[in-house]
């Protein structure tokens, strides 16, 4: 059944498309198989739907949101452009916080949604609207922070949506691999596969930016979320732009699967494991989220020009 | 050996501003001693005193975090990439 009352109903159930020509390899009786989670046929286009709608109804469900509040959330854009389509629909306000070095696509579709953006300084990236969102709480005690990073419904809407959906699609799979952000939806489908699937491997790809990025004061102005717990996790790699938008093309070009960057990010460090297994002659089933499409990045200037050209574009910009 | 470690900007006041430097060890704990003899201070920063990694340090070895590699334990060789970076937020 594929009608839905509304928009906000149609969440989730999202494709799992095998990769025939990235894969290290796709017959055999040991195939290493690579499977997309398209994530960007979700209503805002992005995974983060899941957990924006989880967040406001546990918001609701608890009572700190009701009709006419105002909600406050730091995000570098596709949390901000979920909760703006469900707080545009059920009438709310919605304030973000913004790094000031993000994509225009994203400002534009916030803006379209109603939301009021408050842009933080590009120096220490997303750290700064984290501390930005904190002081406006404390300043603006009625409106309501849902604070992605710290949200338990975060992780659950991956632990109740995502995880089962990939077993009921998969029932073989043998790693997991995701994006390390807020960390909800590793935290979330890692512990549900975890659960349920022997000796499941679980990876976060988390992306390398430019130095601006990494420009705090002091050490201890670091930032973990709360919601991240290591003992989910088996591996975790750090990629960088160039290999991001190199696999993000690849993506285009072998599979026909236009992703955004964060989602060539998440195939690198699931090819790297792939190419492991596949090395030691073994067999896996190898899932990866594509958290959205590449349309809000064209902007960027990731999809044009040689990798070099356009990697030198994406620095000091926030592309996951 | 020679392994190329990547310093953050924030610790660069310990390489006289260099980006990266390099070091030698078979595990990064003899990297991190290694460094820190020509670089004094600087093991301080990435290390507790209960010597595990600082909470908001995160190391890389070919762009693998070592905390799931064996941390301080983790093997090293010639021609290896280490990449120190703060841990900022995403998403």
């Amino acid at each position: 059944m594929t009608r839905y009352e509304s928009l906000i109903d149609a969440l989730g159930n999202t494709p799992l498309v095998g990769l025939p020509h990235l894969s290290p390899r796709w017959d055999g009786d040991k195939p290493v198989r690579l499977w997309a989670k398209l994530e960007d046929r979700n209503p805002t286009g992005s995974i983060k739907d899941r957990a924006a709608l989880a967040m406001i109804r546990a918001a609701e469900a608890d009572g700190r949101l009701t009709p006419g509040c105002t909600i406050l959330e730091p995000t570098s854009g596709n949390t901000g452009i979920s909760l703006a389509m469900a707080a545009k629909l059920a009438g709310y306000g919605l304030v973000c916080v913004m790094p000031e070095n993000t994509s225009v696509e994203r400002r534009q579709l916030l803006e379209m949604f109603g939301a009021r953006i408050i842009s933080s300084p590009a120096a220490g990236g997303s750290n700064q609207a984290v501390a930005t969102a904190k002081e406006l709480a404390a300043q603006y005690p009625d409106w309501v922070m849902l604070y992605q990073y710290g949200n338990p419904a975060n992780a659950q809407a991956h632990y109740e949506g995502t995880g089962p959906e990939i077993l009921r699609d998969l029932p073989e799979i043998t790693h997991f691999v995701a994006g390390l952000g807020t960390t909800g939806t590793l935290m979330g489908t890692g512990r549900y596969l975890r659960e349920n699937v022997p000796n499941i491997q679980i990876i976060a790809a988390e992306p390398r930016y430019g130095e601006l990025v990494y420009g705090l004061r002091n050490i201890d102005e670091g930032f973990v979320p709360e919601l991240y717990d290591d003992s989910v996790l088996t591996s975790r790699f750090s990629v960088t732009s160039y290999d991001a938008l190199r696999r993000t093309r690849d993506l285009i070009e072998h599979e026909g699967i236009f992703a955004g960057i964060s989602s060539g990010a998440i195939l690198h460090a699931a090819l790297s494991i792939a190419d492991r297994v596949a090395a030691r002659d073994e067999r896996a089933d190898v899932v990866f989220v594509v958290a959205d499409g590449g349309w809000k990045y064209l902007s960027t200037g990731a999809y044009s020009g040689s990798l070099q050209e356009a990697a030198e574009k994406l620095e000091g910009q926030l592309w996951a | 050996m020679a392994i190329e470690v990547k310093i953050p900007t924030i610790l660069r006041t310990y390489t006289n501003g260099e980006k990266a430097v390099e070091g030698k060890g078979d595990t990064l704990a003899a990297l991190i001693d290694d460094l820190d003899a020509n670089h004094p201070g600087l093991k301080g920063r990435l290390i507790t005193d209960d010597g595990s990694l600082h909470r908001f340090v995160n190391v890389y070895v070919n762009d693998e975090d070592v905390r799931f590699t064996g941390s301080l334990d983790t093997a090293l060789k010639d021609g290896d990439a280490v990449t120190v970076l703060p841990a900022v937020a995403g998403g």
